[in-house]
C-alpha cells in the first residue's frame, strides 16, 4: 500500500461514524439520487449518480467496519482500494459534485449523500487526489490570506476609494464594535460595490461595526478541498480577530461556502461554541428591515427572479430573509420553478469553479439553471453569493443569454434613503 | 426424504436455526452501525418548526416536487410492492395464527380473497421493479449481485406462499414448505444485506433530517 493511500484510508477510517454506516447499509440502489442532481440530469450519465460517488468510502467502511467485510477481504473475496482508483474517483468527487445536497434531500432511505461526499474529500485530499486548481486557492488563503491572493492593501485601497465615493468612514480594527464584517475575494476584486453597500447600510442603521485587517477573508476553501486541518486555520483566523475586536456579530458575506464554513463547520473544526454569533449578511439585512432600521424608496422596475445558493439556503438555512428582501425592493419578483431550499444549484459550488478540469461538465450541468430561466423568462437575476454570481455571468455567456446578474446587498444600497447629498438614488 | 418429513424439517429445525440468525445477525449488525456514534455538533443550532429527525422519518416517505415526474415507476412500483409485502405478511389469518403461536399478540384479518389479491399486485409490481432495474441505465449501473439476489429472496416467498394458497402449481405439503423454506432464507440473508434497511432506514431518515434541522431547515 502507498504512503499515500494508507493515509486515505487512515483518514476514512476516522471520519466513519454511526450515520454513513447507517446511509450506507440503508442504500437500496433505487438511484433516485441521480435525478436530483444537475450533473446526472443534464449530462445522462449514470457514473454521476451521486450514492456512486462515495464508492471508496463504501468499500473502507465495509472492510474496515463490518465482520463479513472483513472476513471476505481476508479471504481475498473483495478487493482493497487502491491508489488508482481514488485517481479515478477525483473526476466523481470533485469536478461534478458542488456538494449542493439536493441529493439529500430526495433520497428515500434518508441517506445524507452530501456529508459522505465530504467525509470522503478529507481522504481525496490527504492522498493527493483534489484538483490542483483547489489546492492552490487553500494554500494561497493560508499563506497569503485569500483565495485569490488577495492582501490587505489591496482591502485598504478599495476602502480607500469607498471613502471617497460615499463620503463616509469604513471602520478597520474597531474595538467593541457591534458587526465584524468579512469580504469574499471575489468582492474584493471583481464586485467593490458589496462593501460600498454595507458602509451606507450600516451608516442608515446607525450601527457599528469595522473590517479587521488580520481576518477580512471569509472564503473557506479547506472546506471545499476537504482538508479540515487547512480549514481550521482559516476559521482560527476569523475567530482570533473576532475575539480580538471584542464584536458581537460576525457578518459572513455573499458567499455560500463561506458562510457553511463558518456558521455550521467552524465551531466543529476549532472544538469549542463561538463567543460571538455569525450572521449571513442577508440575515443581517432582514432584521434590520423588521427593526425599521432599513428604509428603501422606489422599486425595481424590471422581472426579477432569485438564485438561491445552495450553502446559504439548503444547506445554511436562510431561507425566507432574501424574499422579504426581494419584495422590499421590486414588486414583479418572480420564483423560479424549484425555490429555496430545493433550489438547482448554479453548477460552480464546491470549488468547482476553481478547478478547469471541471469546466467542460460544469458548462453542460448549467443548462439546468438555463431551463429553469427559460421558463420563467427575468429581465434580471439577483443572487447573494459571489461565486454563484461568476459563475451564472459564464454559463450565461456560454449560452449567449443577455441576462445581467446582480447581487441582493447592493441592489438594496441602490435603494437606500439616505440623507447624505450626492449619495442618493437618482 | 417424504414431503411430510421435508415439511416437518423446515418447520422444526429449520425455523429455528433462520430464526437464531435472524434475530442474533441483526442485533449484531445494528450494533456494528451504531456504536461507531457520532461527534457532537458544536455550533449553536437554529429552532425551525417542523424541522427535525423525526419530522423527516415521516416526510421522507413523500417525494419532493418534481421527482415524482422524473422517477414516478420507481414511487409507484416501490410503494405498491413494499405495502403489499406489508398487508401478506401481517393481515394474512394463517400468518396472524403462527405470530399468535409465537408471542402471543394478535389482530384482526383481512379476508383471504383480498389477500390473494394483494399479493397478486405485489408480485406484479415486484416484477415491474426488476424490469425498472433492467431497462434504466441508472439503476442497471448501481446493480450489483446483491441486489439482484435480494430481490429473488423477496419474491420467492410471496410467490411460493401464493401458489401454496391456492393449491397451485405442486402437491400443497411440498409448495408449502417451500414457502416456509423460502421464508427461512429471507431471513437468514436478512441482516447480511442491504435487506437491513428495514430497519436501517429509520434512524438514517433520523440523521439525515436532525443534521439539516440543526441549521434551520425542515426537510
Amino acid at each position: 500500500m502507498s504512503a499515500g493511500l494508507s493515509r486515505a484510508v487512515n483518514v476514512l477510517k476516522e471520519v466513519i461514524d454511526a450515520p454513513i454506516a447507517s446511509y450506507f447499509n440503508s442504500c437500496v440502489h433505487c438511484g433516485l439520487c441521480a435525478e436530483a442532481c444537475l450533473f446526472y440530469t443534464e449530462s445522462g450519465d449514470p457514473k454521476y449518480t451521486p450514492i456512486h460517488k462515495v464508492e471508496p468510502l463504501r468499500r473502507v467502511y465495509e472492510q474496515e467496519y463490518t465482520l463479513l467485510g472483513r472476513l471476505m477481504k481476508m479471504v481475498g473475496l473483495v478487493k482493497p482500494l487502491t491508489d488508482e482508483e481514488l485517481g479515478q474517483w477525483q473526476e466523481l468527487v470533485y469536478d461534478s459534485c458542488t456538494m449542493c445536497g439536493r441529493c439529500s434531500m430526495v433520497c428515500p432511505v434518508g441517506n445524507d449523500i452530501v456529508y459522505m461526499v465530504r467525509k470522503l474529500r478529507e481522504g481525496m485530499a490527504i492522498s493527493g487526489h483534489a484538483p490542483d486548481g483547489v489546492v492552490a486557492a487553500t494554500k494561497r488563503t493560508v499563506e497569503i490570506g485569500s483565495p485569490m491572493g488577495v492582501k490587505l492593501p489591496a482591502v485598504k485601497a478599495q476602502v480607500g476609494h469607498i471613502q471617497d465615493d460615499t463620503g463616509l468612514e469604513v471602520p478597520m480594527d474597531q474595538e467593541g464594535a457591534e458587526y465584524m464584517v468579512l469580504l469574499s475575494s471575489m468582492e474584493i476584486i471583481n464586485f467593490p460595490e458589496y462593501l460600498s453597500a454595507i458602509t451606507r447600510i450600516m451608516k442608515q442603521a446607525g450601527k457599528t461595526w469595522t473590517l479587521c485587517s488580520t481576518a477580512f477573508e471569509a472564503t473557506n476553501s479547506g472546506i471545499q478541498i476537504g482538508v479540515s486541518d487547512l480549514a481550521r486555520v482559516i476559521v482560527s483566523r476569523i475567530v482570533d480577530g473576532a475575539e480580538r475586536l471584542k464584536v458581537k456579530t460576525v457578518i459572513s458575506p455573499e458567499c455560500g461556502r463561506a458562510y457553511t464554513a463558518l456558521r455550521w463547520e467552524g465551531p466543529n473544526l476549532i472544538g469549542r461554541p463561538y463567543t460571538f454569533k455569525v450572521q449571513h449578511i442577508l440575515e443581517v439585512l432582514d432584521e434590520f428591515r423588521a427593526q425599521g432600521l432599513l428604509k428603501t424608496q422606489g422599486f425595481e422596475e424590471e422581472r426579477l427572479t432569485f438564485h438561491d445558493p445552495c450553502q446559504i439556503v439548503r444547506r445554511g438555512g436562510v431561507i425566507e430573509p432574501q424574499r422579504n428582501l426581494m419584495r422590499m425592493v421590486s414588486k414583479n419578483f418572480v420564483e423560479m420553478s424549484d425555490p429555496s431550499k430545493y433550489n438547482w444549484c448554479c453548477g460552480g459550488g464546491g470549488g468547482v469553479s476553481a478547478n478547469e478540469d471541471a469546466e467542460e461538465i460544469r458548462l453542460i450541468a448549467f443548462k439546468r439553471k438555463k431551463a429553469q430561466l427559460d421558463e420563467v423568462k427575468p429581465d434580471k437575476m439577483v443572487t447573494a453569493c459571489a461565486n454563484c454570481r461568476i459563475v451564472l455571468e459564464e454559463g450565461l455567456e456560454h449560452y449567449q443569454m443577455d441576462l445581467p446578474v446582480v447581487g441582493l446587498t447592493e441592489m438594496i444600497a441602490e435603494h437606500l434613503v439616505e440623507s447624505e447629498p450626492g449619495s442618493q438614488k437618482e | 426424504m417424504d414431503a411430510a418429513l421435508f415439511l416437518n424439517w423446515v418447520r422444526g429445525t429449520g425455523l429455528q436455526i433462520a430464526v437464531f440468525v435472524f434475530l442474533l445477525g441483526t442485533v449484531w449488525r445494528l450494533f456494528e452501525i451504531y456504536s461507531l456514534g457520532r461527534k457532537p455538533d458544536l455550533a449553536e443550532r437554529r429552532h425551525v418548526a417542523g424541522a427535525s429527525g423525526w419530522h423527516t422519518i415521516l416526510r421522507r416517505s413523500v417525494p419532493i416536487p418534481g421527482m415524482m415526474q422524473r422517477s414516478g415507476m420507481t414511487y409507484i412500483a416501490g410503494y405498491t410492492f413494499h405495502i403489499g409485502l406489508g398487508v401478506v405478511v401481517f393481515l394474512f389469518a394463517p400468518h396472524i395464527k403462527l405470530i399468535q403461536g409465537l408471542v402471543g399478540l394478535s389482530w384482526p384479518a383481512l379476508p383471504s380473497q383480498f389477500v390473494d389479491l394483494v399479493a397478486v399486485v405485489t408480485l406484479a409490481a415486484m416484477l415491474v421493479v426488476l424490469a425498472d432495474r433492467i431497462m434504466k441505465p441508472v439503476k442497471r449501473f448501481l446493480s450489483t449481485f446483491e441486489d439482484w439476489f435480494t430481490w429473488a429472496v423477496t419474491f420467492l416467498p410471496v410467490l411460493t406462499g401464493y401458489f401454496a394458497a391456492r393449491h397451485l402449481l405442486l402437491p400443497y405439503t411440498l409448495m408449502f414448505s417451500l414457502h416456509i423454506l423460502s421464508v427461512e432464507l429471507l431471513l437468514i440473508v436478512l441482516p447480511f444485506t442491504k435487506l437491513i434497511h428495514v430497519f436501517t432506514v429509520w434512524p438514517s431518515r433520523w440523521f439525515n433530517g436532525d443534521a439539516s434541522a440543526r441549521k434551520g431547515v425542515p426537510i
